[in-house]
């Protein structure tokens, strides 16, 4: 074991492709046993980022280790360390699912004695007990979701990158997936988690927020809802959402309103005097309100709101 | 470099062969395909040439002339006619190869020693033309020293004897074409095949995505290369051993070298050529592009440079140079000489040298350029 606790840490990252900045200047410290969420748009720069840290992409600058070993000079021992699942599916399609378990076993030299033990396990793990003949092509998205997963844990790595793992599963196999997580993160292994599921991100212990290459939010879930405390977010119902919002939006308090779902999500700095202020235009405009009440900020109203004040930033 | 994670590449590239119904078909049916339909094909013998006559003399004399083309397994005449016209359209209608137009009062010329008799080649095919001239022209002076030597029989003199060139061929002493075309072909067949096999290998891995994967784990390239090298390697020997059999047992090719010989030989190109088209994957990020950089650095070299067809003794001095950058030369000398002329290393150590080299230098470059693709 290394002497410090973290098992990534990250200082001043930057990765460039040509003049476009994938990367920029990110710092962040994940200690051992945390899940740590890597939320934010496509393109934000998440993938790059940990691909960076799987050794497979050399920085620009910056610096950056994985327990304890740094990126640039120790890529060999890192891949020991980590387990790692791609965007995209990657395990061999045309091989069965012992197949695949068996090579990456053989990629990771789980020792002989060992072998049949870890392939029981993930078997079990991603619940394919009886289907290790099936062909992996014939597997359903879920099913080969876990079983990619179940291939870069077969060493049982100290820490784990998984770039958005979870897209286009099932909500079932979602939970499922998150709820195994939480037990890898209950045995001391790091998580280091990418998704663009915001609802996601109540799964993690902390979380970092990807915007255009930089890290604009860092925190626990809770922490960043609590950063909107000088906010307020209102649900508004109406008979006519357009017409509402063309009424409301340039009202004085008023921050930024939302369609959401039927009705209409808005941000205000003022609870009583915005509401009142909203209810007296829309009244003028004889706009029927149904519903005008405070209610509690999703992780995406969150994401909302930092997005565009780093977008109000650079303007 | 690890034992375990080496072979648990080449066990993964061998289930990618076996696996998939299409490549283990081109693996395993493609050396017996192309040997049979180039093998019967690609004849070079120029026999049963079709010819035309046009007799205008109708004596005895032009009729022995005829009879003789008549009799050579050389000749198939066809028919006869009565004037040029219809030589001339055949010709351009490419039913006949040769028109033999013997001229009105060839008898009596030939009495008076100055027979002539026109022949008219289709000269558009240059290597058969003057192959069929040539045995149309023996063809009439085997028929003139006959009509002299029956003059100088009646006369009773006894000239200078002629003189006997007494040829023997070695090697390939039935000069079939095929004897030559077939040993040539398993080692182009070999070429191909081993260029073909291993050329898709990296650029799949990378377009299915499963390169990266593979890339986050400890494998090293030189694990990563030599993996893939024997799996193919093990189908390839097979290949070669299907290739040499039917080469012996349906084509009647002579062997007469060891199969031991051929066995080592075969090795050391394998080693060189699937290098050579693992090269060609680790440059390429798609399937479609190393399919094409693969037949440009396999499959054309294997026909147009590597003396198979093409002596490249005759060739521009420059291609000449460019043949030896290829594998492909070095094995069809090889082969031929194993099959043919029964050589063994004492030989070929030249070629063998060379495979093995070229191949462990772009074994070295390999590694290099997968090197590159980690970082």
């Amino acid at each position: 074991m290394n002497g410090n606790g973290w098992g990534v840490e990250i200082h001043d990252l930057v990765k460039t492709f040509g003049s476009f900045v994938a990367v920029d200047h990110v710092s962040l410290q994940v200690p051992k046993g945390e899940i740590f969420g890597f939320l934010g748009p496509n393109g934000a720069g998440k993938s790059t980022t940990i691909r960076m840290l799987c050794g497979l992409l050399t920085p620009t600058s910056g610096e950056a280790s994985v327990n304890g070993l740094d990126v640039a000079t120790k890529p060999e021992e890192i891949r020991k360390n980590i387990g790692y699942m791609s965007q995209k599916f990657s395990l061999y399609d045309d091989l069965t699912v012992d197949e695949n378990i068996d090579f990456f076993a053989g990629m990771y030299g789980v020792p002989h004695e060992l072998r049949a033990q870890r392939k029981q396990y993930v078997l079990e793990l991603a619940k394919l007990t009886g289907r290790h003949d099936a062909l992996t092509r014939t597997l359903s998205g879920g099913w080969k979701q876990r079983l990619a997963l179940g291939c870069a844990i077969l060493h049982d790595p100290p820490i784990l990158f998984l770039d958005e793992p979870t897209s286009g599963v099932d909500p079932i196999a979602r939970r499922a997936f998150w709820s195994f997580i939480h037990d890898l993160s209950d045995t001391g292994h790091t998580v280091f988690v990418s998704t663009h599921y915001m609802d996601e991100a109540e799964y993690c212990h902390r979380i970092a927020l990807m915007y255009r290459g930089k890290v604009i939010a860092l925190g626990t879930p809770a922490e960043l809802k609590h950063g909107l405390d000088t906010h307020f977010l209102l649900n508004l119902n109406s008979a006519d959402p357009l017409e509402t919002m063309r009424a409301v939006e340039n009202l004085t308090g008023v921050l930024d309103v939302a369609i959401f779902g039927r009705g209409l999500h808005v941000m205000v700095d003022e609870l009583d005097v915005t509401m009142a202020r909203i209810h007296e235009t829309l009244a003028g405009k004889s706009i029927a309100v149904e519903s005008l009440e405070r209610i509690t900020p999703s992780m995406e109203d969150v994401f909302v709101a930092l997005i565009e004040a780093e977008e109000r930033k650079a303007a | 470099m690890s034992y375990r994670r080496l072979r648990a590449m080449f066990v993964k590239e061998l289930h990618h062969v076996t696996r998939d119904s299409r490549s283990l078909a081109m693996a395993l049916a493609m050396p017996m395909m192309m040997l049979l339909l180039y093998g019967y094909a690609l004849s070079l013998d120029v026999d049963h040439i079709q010819t035309l006559i046009y007799d205008q003399d109708g004596t005895s004399a032009s009729r022995n002339l005829t009879r003789q083309f008549q009799g050579s397994h050389y000749f198939d005449v066809v028919a006869f006619v009565n004037d040029y016209h219809a030589i001339e359209h055949a010709i351009d209608t490419s039913r006949i190869l040769i028109g033999v137009a013997i001229p009105r009062g060839f008898g009596k010329d030939l009495d008076a020693g100055k027979g002539k008799v026109q022949l008219l080649v289709d000269g558009s095919d240059s290597n058969t033309a003057s192959i069929a001239m040539g045995y149309a022209e023996s063809v009439v002076q085997g028929y003139s020293a006959g009509v002299q030597q029956d003059v100088i029989n009646r006369k009773g003199i006894k000239p200078p004897g002629p003189i006997d060139a007494r040829m023997r061929v070695w090697y390939n002493s039935s000069l079939e074409s095929k004897n030559f075309i077939v040993p040539g072909l398993v080692a182009v067949i070999m070429v191909i095949l081993a260029g073909q096999l291993s050329s898709l290998t990296i650029a799949r891995e990378w377009e299915m995505g499963t390169m990266e994967q593979v890339l986050s784990t400890p494998l090293r390239p030189t694990e990563i290369v030599l993996g893939k090298m024997f799996a193919y390697f093990l189908v390839g020997l097979v290949d070669s051993a299907i290739a040499t059999v039917v080469a012996i047992t349906v084509f009647t090719v002579p062997f007469r070298g060891s199969f031991i010989v051929l066995a080592i030989s075969t090795c050391a190109f394998l080693w060189c050529a699937l290098f050579t088209g693992i090269w060609v994957s680790a440059g390429c990020r798609t399937q479609v592009q190393a399919y094409q950089f693969g037949i440009l650095v396999s499959f054309l070299p294997g026909f147009l440079l590597s003396g198979f067809t093409f002596s490249i003794d005759t060739m521009p001095k420059a291609i000449q140079g460019l043949s030896y950058f290829f594998p492909a030369r070095y094995f069809v000398t090889i082969v031929k000489g194993v099959f043919l002329k029964g050589v063994d290393f004492r030989i070929l150590w030249v070629e063998m040298g060379f495979l093995i080299l070229y191949g462990t230098l772009i074994f070295w470059r390999t590694v290099k350029k997968m090197n590159q693709k980690v970082a």
